[in-house]
Parts: C-alpha cells; structure tokens; sequence
C-alpha cells in the first residue's frame, strides 16, 4: 500500500451525507471510502459497492462442514473400525444428525468469521490510518481520492458546498501496519511535501 | 426528515431523552471510562472470593473422586448434572435476544442484547464446567474428541448423546463467542479513538483489531451478523434439544419422554430471561443506562417470562397426563410417587417448580407488576429457583428409585464440597460479568446508532404530526425537501 492524496470532508448528518454521495459521484470524484459510526443501510448502494459475497462463502463453509462429519463418522464406524452398539447398523445416519447439523454451523461460523477478518484486514495488533478519530463517534467522514487530474481546491469547495465540515487535502496511509495506537508513528514515515514530490 | 425512518407512535421510544450521537457514545462509554466504584469492587471481591471457593471444591473432587458430592450406584447425577443443565439454559436467552430477535427485525434487543450475550458466554463456560469435572479422572477429558489413539484407533460413539453433547456445547460456546466478539469490534474502536489513557490505547488498540469503519466493512459486518444470526437460531434449539436426548433417549421412567426438546427450549428461554432481568434491572441503575435500557425494555421481556413460563406450564401437565394415559406402571410410579406426592422424599422440590415456574409468573399479566422492578427483580430470582429445581426433579427424582427396590437410594443429600463447586461458578459467572461490565460497553453503542433516528425518543416528538395530518398537509410540508 501506499501514501496517498486525499479530500476529507465531514458529515454531522446521514441526511446530508447521502444526496452528498450521490453529487459527489455524478459529478465525477472518485470516493475512496466513507468512514461511519454505524452501518447506514443503502450507503454501500449509493456509493456503487456490489453486494458482498461472504454470504456464498458462508454456504461453502456449511457444507464442507456437513461433508466433513457425514464422511468423517461414516468412515469412522462403517469401514475403520465396526462397532456393535447394540445390534444396530454400522451406517445409523438418523444418529449422526445432531453432530452433523453442529459441524455445519461450526465450519460456516468460523469461516464466515476468518474471512470477514481477513476481507476487511482485522486482526489484533493491526493499525490502521485514521482518517478522523470521531468517525467512530458521531461524525460521517468521506475521503475523496486525488489523481493526477484532480484540482485540490475545486474538490475542497465542492465538498464544502455539499454541507461538509473541516474540509482538509491530507496524506494518508492506505494499508495496514503492525503498530500500537499510543504512537503517532506511521508506517511510513513521509512529510506531505515528500510525497507530494514523489507523485 | 425523510419518511422511510418514520415508525408508528403507537411503539413507545426505545431510547429516552434528547439525544444525539455523540450523548449516545458518551452515556454508555461513561462507566467504562469513569474509575470502579466501591460497589464495583465489593461486587467484584464476593465474586472471586465464590470462585475461590469453588476451585477449593473442585480441587477436593479431583483428589477424592466424585463420591465427594454424594454420587453413588444409584444416584449417578446429581446436582452437578442439574447445574449443567440449568447454566446451558441461562445461556439460551442471549441467543434469543441476539439472533432470534435480529431475525424478527425487534428493535427493542439494540438495549439489551450485548449484555446478554456476554451472559450467554460466561454461563456456558460455567455449564461446560459440570460435565468436564464430573468425568472425575479429568486428566482423560480429551477423551471424549475423536482423535487417533493408539487404543485401536477406537473412535468415540457417535451415536451416543454424551457425545453429541461434547459437540452442541462446544460449538454452541465458539459461535456465540464468535457472535458477540465481532458485534463487539466496532464499539471498541469508538472506545480506542476516546482513550486518553496510554494502556487503553494500547487495550482497546489491540481488541478493536484495526476497525476503522469504512462503509465497505460495515457491509460485510451487517451481512456476517444476519447469517451468523440465521446460524445460531437452529442451533440454540439444537443444543437444548440435544441436551434434552441425554435424558430423553435413555429408558428411565420420567425421562422417556418425546416432549423434552420443546419443553426443555422453553424452560432454557425461560429462565435465561429471568437472569436478563437479574442482572439488567442492576447494571441499568448502577451505571445509570435506565434511558438505554428503559421499562418498555423490562415489559418486553417479562412477557416473554409469563409466555414461556405457561408454555413450560403446559410442557409438565402433558408429561403427567401422559405418565397416566400410557399406562407404564413404572412411568407413573416415578410421576405419582416420587414426584407429586408431597410427602414423599423429593415431593417438596416438585411443588418448588410448580410454585416458582407455573404459578407465580402469571403475575406479570398485570401491566403494573411488569413495569415494577422491584417484583421484576424479585420474580426473575423465583423463576431461577423453580428451573434449578427443574432440572433437580427430572434428574433426582426419577434416578433415586429405579427399578429394582433394594438398590433405591437412601436420601440423597450434597455435601459442602458439591454446593461449593455450584457456588464457585456463579463466582466465576459474576466475575466475569463485574469485568465485563467494567472494560466493555454493556450496550451495542453502534447499534442504538442506528435505530436512534427511527426509535429515539426525541425522533419520534418531532414526527408525531405525521399520523394525524391529512395527505395534502404532510405533501405541502414534507414533499419539496429533497
């Protein structure tokens, strides 16, 4: 990942963060993300995201967990070492339900819970760039990109004629690092001016 | 405003006051961040002081055996099966809350539903703790995984309902962990980004795993919610149904019975609701949270008391109906002699549970006695003690006289070292619970967010017109907004 050149703008209101989405997009910004306190339903629709796929994977989880205890228990008791419980077949699926049924829900929790941390880069120790500290609060904080083509000033008074608050051309992170949140330190330790001169 | 947030002013505001988003993040991180009281700390000290006791009892079993806890030939379980049962039920109501609700779309489960999933958490580690000591060679638990072994490789019975047991616990115990840690991630940024402190920095930095709130992963969030909600929804009936076969599939009179699963889901729902209001009707007045967690919250779920409690109502009159019509001798026996007789040896706890289960939470058909803490508080520690006394009648009762006479037991009572081991995981219950409610937001913060402007008492104020106005005045007013 790298340094890279943004327009932040806050938001106090999801009232006006929305039509902001939508004018933000036609008039041909690019949006790199909007950091928000909780989920707003439909942003990700505004923004242009598809829909998340962690849904289908969720599924492959489940029946690989189905087919794991099915293969494993049926493996286990018909061909690897036969038992007699009292006079019953070696192949009693009715019986096996229970553990079946709990496998599945195990695989898929646990895989839809892996994949989620790992789609969404969370693990412990992770440090992310913050764009805004109350994005986790009460503030609705849209980071526009800036390319070569971008005019940083016309971005700034295009934010603020949307509504927007503390509007601000910053350098910012874009990936993640090993690092602590007492220290300010940064993954890569770069002046604006240095990257600036870099792009 | 826009009309998709409106919602009818019959349903009465989920969060009082006049509050904004920034009140909402201040109000419930405010204990977190304020110093421990007094209360916190005497709390706290009676907690670990139980659960060192109950190490002290556990340390006694493992030395001696579980002939330690007046466990014999005829009674095998006892109370450390009946306190398995019953901390496995505690647990069901967070799940309730958190899953079954989220499916339902019940906005009311945002105030509470973070608190009783940690319930759900620290009660089953609690249950887990019966089973695994009550092996007595505790050394052998691992036992019970089907791991190649050099005994043959002897795979564990996978037809048993011990076993199925082993599996329901342990995956119902990782995927609630799973479910309320990932609900948990977004609230502990907000704290992170908050902390003045170094060490909370650091704490917080590293349990809020790097969230930074971008909408991208809010999406996935939601989504990993709603199925891991659809996922547990069957499983919380599965494990109570599966606890249930323990019983249930054996041939001993009292327990042979196809009604357990339901009956025993409802008993679980039942008395995990009771703890709910045990330990929120506390933790909403000592940290002040009566605005999150308001009496409409309190209703709510002693409705569900009185509905679940007549269900289990219903659940111990068609077992005994059933004890007579089917003619077993031995089946009515167990029902008629050991159970309904009052002045035979257990006679008492059967009445205990019919006192406390069925007949006194039909007191919250009154609106009144719903919305009094007092008799909610009183009531939810009553129903606790009828479904401990549950799980004593259905276990005891039916193994103390079995079916051949000269090996009935002679009164079975526990000894110190078995109250101590019960008495050590409520320690380790509310120890867990103090540092919870200490170093976590009680309430999903992200959560009450989200239904403020739809559900938030000063929302609903403002759009309070809306359902008397005719449609031309609502247009003239609300129509060129946009």
């Amino acid at each position: 990942m790298a340094v890279k050149k943004f327009v932040t703008g806050c938001f106090k209101d999801e009232e006006v963060l929305f039509p902001a989405v939508k004018k933000t997009r036609r008039a041909g910004y690019k949006i790199h993300d909007v950091f928000t306190p909780f989920p707003i339903h439909g942003l990700d629709k505004a923004m242009g995201l598809r829909d998340t796929s962690l849904h289908t994977a969720g599924f492959i989880y489940g029946i690989s967990g189905t087919a794991t205890a099915v293969g494993f228990i049926t493996w286990a008791l018909t061909i690897d070492w036969r038992l007699n419980f009292g006079g019953k077949p070696f192949f009693s699926l009715p019986a096996w339900i229970p553990i079946t049924f709990e496998l599945t829900v195990l695989f898929a929790a646990v895989g839809m819970v892996l994949t989620f941390c790992y789609l969404c880069q969370l693990a412990p120790f992770v440090r992310k760039d913050h764009f805004n500290p109350r994005s986790t609060d009460d503030t609705f904080v849209m980071a526009l990109e800036c390319t070569d083509k971008t005019n940083d000033g016309e971005a700034v008074s295009f934010l603020q004629g949307l509504g927007a608050e503390e509007v601000k051309v910053e350098y910012r992170e874009t990936g993640w690092w090993i690092g602590r949140y007492d220290s300010e330190k940064k993954r890569f330790e770069k002046t604006g001016e240095a990257a600036a001169a870099q792009s | 405003m826009s009309l998709l947030r409106y919602e009818s002013q019959v349903r009465p505001a989920l969060v009082e006051g006049d509050k904004d988003y920034h009140q909402v993040t201040e109000d419930i991180c405010r204990p977190v961040e304020a110093k421990p009281s007094k209360l916190w700390w005497t709390g706290f000290l009676i907690s670990v002081l139980m659960l060192v006791f109950g190490i002290v009892s556990v340390t006694m079993e493992v030395m001696y055996g579980t002939g330690q806890w007046n466990l014999g030939k005829t009674i095998g379980w006892g109370w450390d099966i009946t306190n398995f049962v019953w901390w496995v039920g505690i647990g069901h109501a967070g799940t309730l809350i958190s899953a079954i609700l989220l499916l339902f779309r019940q906005g009311w489960r945002t105030g509470v539903n973070r608190a009783a999933e940690a319930m759900t958490i620290f009660a089953v580690i609690c249950a887990g703790q019966f089973p695994i000591w009550h092996m007595g060679r505790v050394w052998n638990a691992f036992f019970v995984l089907p791991y190649p072994n050099t005994r043959g490789p002897l795979w564990v019975n996978f037809n048993s309902p011990l076993l199925w047991d082993v599996f329901a616990i342990s995956t119902y115990f990782t995927v609630s962990l799973l479910f309320w840690y990932s609900g948990l991630i977004p609230d502990l940024a907000t704290l992170r980004d908050r902390a003045k402190k170094k060490w909370r920095k650091v704490f917080y930095g590293v349990a809020a795993f790097g969230w930074t709130g971008s909408t991208k992963h809010w999406q996935r969030h939601e989504a990993l919610s709603l199925v891991l909600a659809g996922l547990s929804t069957p499983l919380v009936l599965s494990v109570h149904t599966i606890v249930s076969f323990d019983f249930a599939t054996s041939v001993v009179p009292g327990w042979h019975t196809t009604i357990f699963p339901p009956y025993f889901v409802a008993g679980a729902i039942f008395s995990g609701f009771a703890m709910v209001q045990t330990l929120l009707v506390v933790t909403r007045k000592v940290l002040g949270l009566q605005e999150y967690i308001t009496l409409e919250h309190i209703e709510v779920m002693n409705k569900v008391i009185v509905l679940t409690g007549s269900i289990v109502g219903i659940a111990y009159l068609t077992e005994l109906f059933m004890a007579w019509y089917s003619h077993v001798d031995y089946e009515w026996f167990a029902f008629k002699e050991n159970r309904v007789n009052l002045f035979s040896p257990y006679g008492w706890s059967y009445w205990i549970m019919m006192g406390c289960n069925v007949l006194s939470p039909q007191i919250f058909w009154f609106r009144k006695m719903r919305r009094n803490l007092v008799v909610t508080f009183f009531m939810s520690i009553l129903v606790n003690i009828g479904m401990w006394f549950e799980r004593f009648v259905i276990i005891v009762t039916s193994v103390y006289r079995d079916y051949l006479p000269s090996s009935w037991s002679t009164y079975y009572r526990p000894t110190i070292w078995e109250v101590g081991f019960y008495m050590g995981t409520f320690g380790l219950f509310f120890t867990c619970y103090f540092l919870f409610s200490k170093f976590f937001p009680v309430i999903a913060i992200a959560e009450i967010k989200h239904i403020l402007k739809r559900s938030g008492g000063n929302f609903k104020d403002k759009m309070g017109g809306i359902e008397v106005e005719t449609v031309n005045q609502f247009g003239d007013k609300h129509l060129h907004e946009h």
